[in-house]
């Protein structure tokens, strides 16, 4: 971020609504701590904010020394922050890691191309290897090709499918024993409400867990969990951390939008709400008698799925037999026996629109 | 009064002109000889933005998620919409509202 402007200011005298910091009492405050409310200054922020991620690893034993890390980076704010923050502390607490970045390149012109540059550029700044996987190598089409097929409407569904496989594809490509996202405590918070609006009950009970897949090949864990968005970007300008921040041109997302609005109006009332969304996600009992989906694998491909085709492989046929609303919602276009079985047994959480995250 | 006010987080695709980095001439508010945060922000909606002023403002303040920063410090410690600002600060705004 091109910030060189601001350096000059500290020259200036303290204006009167200026304080120190409540943890050194020395240096001037620099910001508000959205989860404590205290006022700490720069370097001190530092030290607590990568004290608290280094602690989330501890606690949740996040990782083994000796395993191979893939960072999930699109060289958005929170992947980059976390590429840098997790590289500082796998040298200063030894963790005995071995960091690589992983991005994927869902073929999307001025847009995935552009931020992948970032990639390439923190590639060099962290010294830290980078695999790029494309949506073109894994599934024969770019998301630019789906768009052109399916038009505007449900591109974010086959993006967010395409997307969680391709990691894992990639992590497996590299031999990786876990991956790690970037995402963050409003992500969550938001996804949590999310699930609640979708009445989605199986994510809604997973989706506050710190690591996911465990009994999968390849398991994921989220050190920004506790993390509030706030300060990852706070963070990131002040370290001067050079990240790529335009939105997608194909993702509206409206649904998602007014969650992530409502949870940062709610957050400028009381900063608390955002942690506190997150334990009330994490305090759900579900009910017993509530029909959870079975993990199995899928046929075609062997990735994990409840049904007997994956998700992708369903989008994907659709995709290549000029169907492509086949595995949208509830339509049960293509071939009657074994979509009508699909649509019968499929639960809410395989079908709604999920955007860019993945849960 | 001067100000260099810079924009970031994808902000700058709002303005007329999408740079980052602004060097502008705030006029004070009725004689007062005063430019407070809240006479900045409608200045910068009526002066800057050409698109979308609802990713940038709501009500009189910035768009919940939007970071401020007065000389580097976070302007939650400085008063807020009633900070006062002085010749030659430095106004930062940041968007958090993009996917990481």
């Amino acid at each position: 971020m091109g910030s060189s402007v601001a350096d000059g200011a500290k020259l200036q005298p303290s204006r009167a609504g200026s304080r120190l910091c409540v943890r050194c009492g020395e240096r001037k405050a620099a910001l508000k701590r959205p989860k404590t409310l205290e006022q700490i200054c720069r370097e001190c922020f530092y030290i607590v904010f990568e004290d608290e991620i280094h602690q989330t690893i501890v606690d949740n034993s996040l990782f083994k020394s000796g395993e191979r890390v893939a960072i999930g980076a699109s060289g958005g704010k929170d992947s980059t922050v976390l590429a840098y923050v997790l590289s500082e502390l796998n040298r200063r607490h030894n963790y005995g890691l071995d960091l690589f970045l992983l991005s994927v390149d869902e073929g999307i012109t001025g847009y995935r191309d552009d931020s992948l540059e970032t990639v390439k550029r923190n590639e060099i700044q962290y010294g830290l290897p980078l695999k790029i996987v494309s949506y073109k190598d894994l599934y024969g089409w770019t998301m630019d090709d789906i768009v052109k097929a399916i038009g505007l409407k449900n591109n974010c569904t086959f993006c967010g499918v395409f997307r969680r496989q391709a990691l894992d594809r990639g992590a497996a490509l590299l031999k990786a024993d876990k991956i790690v996202t970037g995402h963050n405590a409003d992500d969550i918070a938001e996804t949590v409400l999310l699930n609640i609006l979708r009445g989605d009950i199986a994510r809604l009970s997973r989706c506050t867990f710190i690591t996911t897949g465990e009994d999968g090949p390849i398991p994921r864990c989220k050190p920004f969990k506790y993390t509030y968005e706030k300060e990852i970007v706070m963070y990131a300008y002040f370290k001067k951390l050079d990240y790529f921040s335009t939105e997608c041109i194909y993702s509206p997302n409206a649904y998602r939008g007014f969650a992530r609005e409502f949870i940062k109006d709610l957050e400028r009332m009381r900063p608390r709400a955002i942690l506190d969304i997150i334990k009330s996600g994490e305090n759900f009992r579900i009910s017993t008698t509530t029909k959870m989906p079975e993990q199995g694998t899928c046929e075609r491909c062997g990735y994990i799925s409840s049904q007997r085709l994956c998700k992708a492989c369903v989008l994907l046929d659709g995709l290549n037999r000029g169907l492509p609303k086949l595995g949208i919602g509830r339509t049960k276009a293509g071939d009657g026996k074994e979509h009508a079985k699909h649509s019968e047994r499929s639960t809410s959480s395989l079908q709604g629109k999920h955007g860019n995250f993945d849960f | 009064m001067h100000l260099t006010l810079e924009f970031g987080g994808g902000l700058e695709l709002l303005l007329k002109s999408s740079t980052k980095v602004h060097k502008v001439e705030v006029p004070p508010k009725d004689g007062e000889g005063k430019v407070t945060m809240k006479g900045l922000l409608s200045w910068v909606k009526a002066n800057l933005i050409k698109e979308r002023p609802e990713m940038f403002v709501k009500g009189d303040s910035v768009r919940p998620g939007v970071l401020v920063l007065i000389n580097d410090c976070d302007w939650e410690l400085c008063g807020g919409l009633d900070a006062e600002l002085e010749e030659k600060d430095v106004v930062v705004f940041i968007s958090t509202l993009h996917g990481g």
